[in-house]
């Protein structure tokens, strides 16, 4: 159209009517810089402060964990990959990487199952549901240090009263040590890690049962389905995009454990219980070294990026079938 | 929730979730920035002003929690008598390591800084301390300050630091407990061998009552209470250079042996073998343990009618030692108000200072000429500890926090296979120890 217009018209003498559809095109063109400009200034804290403080950060994470870098002493220089290598030849690595994917499988079942379980309990508007809801969810507004000192003061066997209490009433002989071997300090330390997020995850599958038409129930419940057959093929189904926010919040967040860990077992006892996570801390802040400890973080990002990529591809194609 | 989506909602969700990632990962670097720079600025070695200077700065202060009592007395009392004026944070006691090495790196540190003295060879070599050799020479009692501090903080032949509360660990031992058990409460034991006879006795009164008590998953408890029983039988645990362990020696494994019985025969109180060090010290003001190595600290602390009586830390056949330990401090390199700070450790260190704060409050005093003061002879109990900082050791080496009190570091691995696990690894250990204090 425009190249037509041109055409017409004499090359050297412009008409009163073309200057008039160019001063028109010209204002479309202005409105649409100026929402140009708009969009920009929206956009311009957002984008300065990813960049301020995340952007930059990684870049120096990344910087680090080539170089040798004291806490104390900073930069002293490219020694890669002297970090990586470092990183992986510790003694603590390999077992560390076993235990957080253990944990994480561990945690990742039971409260999934538990959250399911609760979730499907105080699903229906009965007398008292919202007074369980509240009871659930309760634990998940307590911050997980908080949570895991509570819990360190209940287990402690000189100061916590837990093992006491079971003691009197003859449930046990000898006082109970929570934390005392590494079966036991995971097994507690998963017992806190649902007790405190069961809720959140039950939260998040409640708003995803309650998301499911009552007519579809009532069809198959019309159709003589029974219980467990509603379940299988309709409740879980129709449940799946929940279930996948959950598993991926529930994996990601298990993999990066590190405060109930901190707090309760101190990757103890006997190294039993270090994760990943714990690793990158003690790298830092015990060794002093953040150049390894740059590097083994910039290690579990890129395993959680591959991770997370593969639950999303494997969660979009169960979508599609 | 993600029904409605679509795949580029799903798109959206990998990098939001990416992100987060990265935000996490990147967490460690919000903690250390730095270019090299530990020139030490603020102090002034050469400057020999031996009071400095009292002119109404404010300065600030840190510490860490299990010396905050002693920190806080002398910073109250300062503020109280000076026109400079000290804010203390107090900083509990695990984080403190990362807290500094935080603000080192951000050259964010206080005026002035205490530290475990074990941790002090670190930072003296990453130049986090002024000079301050000249104004501590010019003290008039300057030989007579607690020489393991200030040798702890003497760096190629420069001094960084003066001691600030001395901690020192010694035998607690319940009297009353004692006379129910039939053993002399004056006659405390002398030898690792009557430490157990006594503690087994005590332990067989039974009815909650327990032999002795040690922190069985805590690094700095072991160093602090089992070294001072190696070094009494004349034997060191490291070499000089701080570069070698020699904690497989036949008188560190009868050392070990004893503390194993002690576990078999169920002589200590239960939570031993879990205690990672938050609470061991609350163990024995609870009455019911014979007699354990505390720090020296807790005396003043410790229950009016508790009758407690307090000995050195013998070896395996007699001798005594001790591990001096507590808080050194010193003026940060950074610090722009060198002199007043310096104003502040002066007076610290002063008669009045040591005897009316410090003695006062039942601890030890940092100057040896003052041993003797008017509170520790009215508590024979002090004097017993004082006398005993100049038979004991502070451990030097460079790289003894990640060797030592690194909760996952080979030390505390030597520990637990010696006492509770499998003591045949101990060589093995050894060497792992020596491994990380050259790493």
């Amino acid at each position: 159209m425009q190249v037509k217009a041109a055409d017409r018209t004499a090359p050297t003498h412009r008409s009163p009517p073309e200057r008039r559809t160019r001063s028109r095109r010209r204002t479309p063109a202005r409105r649409w810089t100026s929402r140009k400009a708009q969009g920009l200034a929206y956009a311009a804290p957002t984008a300065v402060f990813v960049t301020v403080f995340f952007v930059l950060p990684l870049l120096l994470v990344g910087q680090m964990s080539l170089s040798d870098w004291p806490l104390l002493a900073g930069d002293r220089g490219v020694n890669a990959p002297k970090n990586y290598t470092d990183a992986a030849d510790s003694t603590l690595f390999w077992p560390a990487v076993r235990f957080t994917l253990l944990y994480t499988v561990i945690v990742t079942v039971v409260l999934l199952a538990l959250a399911l379980l609760l979730a499907l309990l105080v699903q229906e508007f009965r007398p008292g549901a919202g007074f369980f809801r509240t009871v659930y969810f309760l634990p998940s507004a307590l911050g997980l240090a908080s949570a895991s000192l509570l819990f360190w003061g209940l287990y402690s066997p000189t100061t916590g009263p837990l093992s006491s209490i079971l003691e009197s009433l003859g449930l046990v002989d000898d006082p109970v040590s929570f934390l005392g071997t590494s079966t036991s300090a995971l097994l507690s330390t998963v017992f806190l890690i649902v007790w405190k997020f069961a809720g959140f995850y039950m939260l998040i599958l409640l708003v995803g049962l309650q998301r499911i038409p009552h007519e579809v129930f009532e069809a198959a419940r019309m159709d003589g389905a029974s219980r467990g057959q509603i379940f299988r093929s309709i409740t879980l189904p129709l449940l799946r995009p929940s279930l996948a926010l959950c598993l991926l919040l529930c994996v990601t967040g298990s993999l990066l454990a590190f405060d109930q860990f901190f707090i309760l077992t101190k990757g103890g006892p006997d190294n039993s219980t270090v994760t990943v996570v714990q690793l990158i801390y003690r790298e830092a802040f015990q060794r002093l070294d953040l150049g390894t400890a740059a590097a083994l973080s910039i290690i579990v990002l890129a395993v959680l990026l591959l991770l997370n990529a593969l639950q999303f591809r494997g969660l979009r194609r169960a979508d599609e079938s | 929730m993600g029904s409605t989506a679509g795949p580029l909602g799903h798109t959206r969700r990998l990098v939001t979730g990416a992100v987060a990632l990265l935000a996490a990962a990147s967490l460690v670097t919000a903690c250390g920035s730095g270019e090299d720079d530990s020139g030490g600025a603020g102090g002034g070695g050469g400057a020999a002003d031996a009071t400095g200077t009292d002119d109404g700065a404010k300065l600030t202060m840190w510490t860490r929690a299990a010396t905050r009592p002693q920190s806080e007395a002398l910073v109250k009392a300062y503020n109280a008598s000076h026109k400079n004026e000290i804010e203390l944070t107090v900083i509990p006691t695990d984080d403190y390591q990362a807290k500094v090495g935080a603000a080192a790196g951000s050259k964010d540190l206080p005026d002035l800084f205490a530290s475990d003295v074990v941790f002090v060879p670190n930072y003296t070599s990453s130049g986090l301390f002024a000079d301050i050799t000249g104004r501590v020479d010019a003290l008039p009692f300057a030989d007579k300050l607690a020489q393991s501090h200030i040798k702890a903080g003497t760096y190629e032949h420069k001094k960084y630091v003066v001691p600030h509360t001395l901690d020192l660990s010694v035998l607690f031992y319940n009297k009353a407990l004692y006379k129910q058990a039939k053993l002399d409460p004056e006659k405390p034991p002398t030898s690792l061998s009557e430490w157990d006879q006594q503690a087994r006795a005590v332990d067989a009164l039974g009815n909650g009552v327990n032999g002795t008590f040690f922190g069985g998953n805590c690094g700095g408890c072991g160093v602090f209470t089992w070294w001072p029983s190696i070094w009494a039988a004349g034997d060191e645990v490291l070499n000089k250079e701080g570069t070698e362990a020699e904690l497989s020696s036949d008188t560190a494994k009868k050392v070990y042996d004893t503390y194993r019985g002690w576990v078999d025969d169920d002589i200590v109180a239960p939570g031993a073998r879990d205690e990672t060090g938050t609470t061991w010290t609350g163990v024995f003001p609870k009455g019911k343990v014979g007699v354990m190595p505390m720090p020296s600290t807790t005396l003043g602390l410790m229950p009016k009618d508790l009758d407690l009586g307090v000995a050195p830390i013998p070896g395996p056949d007699g001798g005594r030692s001790t591990f001096v330990g507590g808080d050194a401090i010193g003026i940060s390199a950074t610090s722009k108000a060198a002199d007043q700070a310096w104003n502040f450790l002066a007076w610290s260190l002063g008669d009045k200072a040591q005897v009316d704060v410090v003695a006062a409050n039942k601890d030890v005093v940092a100057r040896t000429d003052l041993a003797s003061n008017k509170y520790s002879d009215a508590d024979p109990r002090l004097v017993t500890i004082n006398e005993l900082v100049t038979d004991g050791h502070t451990p030097y080496a460079l790289k003894f926090g990640q060797t030592f009190n690194d909760p996952n570091g080979p030390w505390l691995t030597l520990m637990r296979n010696a006492v509770f696990g499998d003591e045949t690894k101990i060589e093995k250990d050894n060497e792992a120890v020596t491994a990380s204090l050259t790493d």
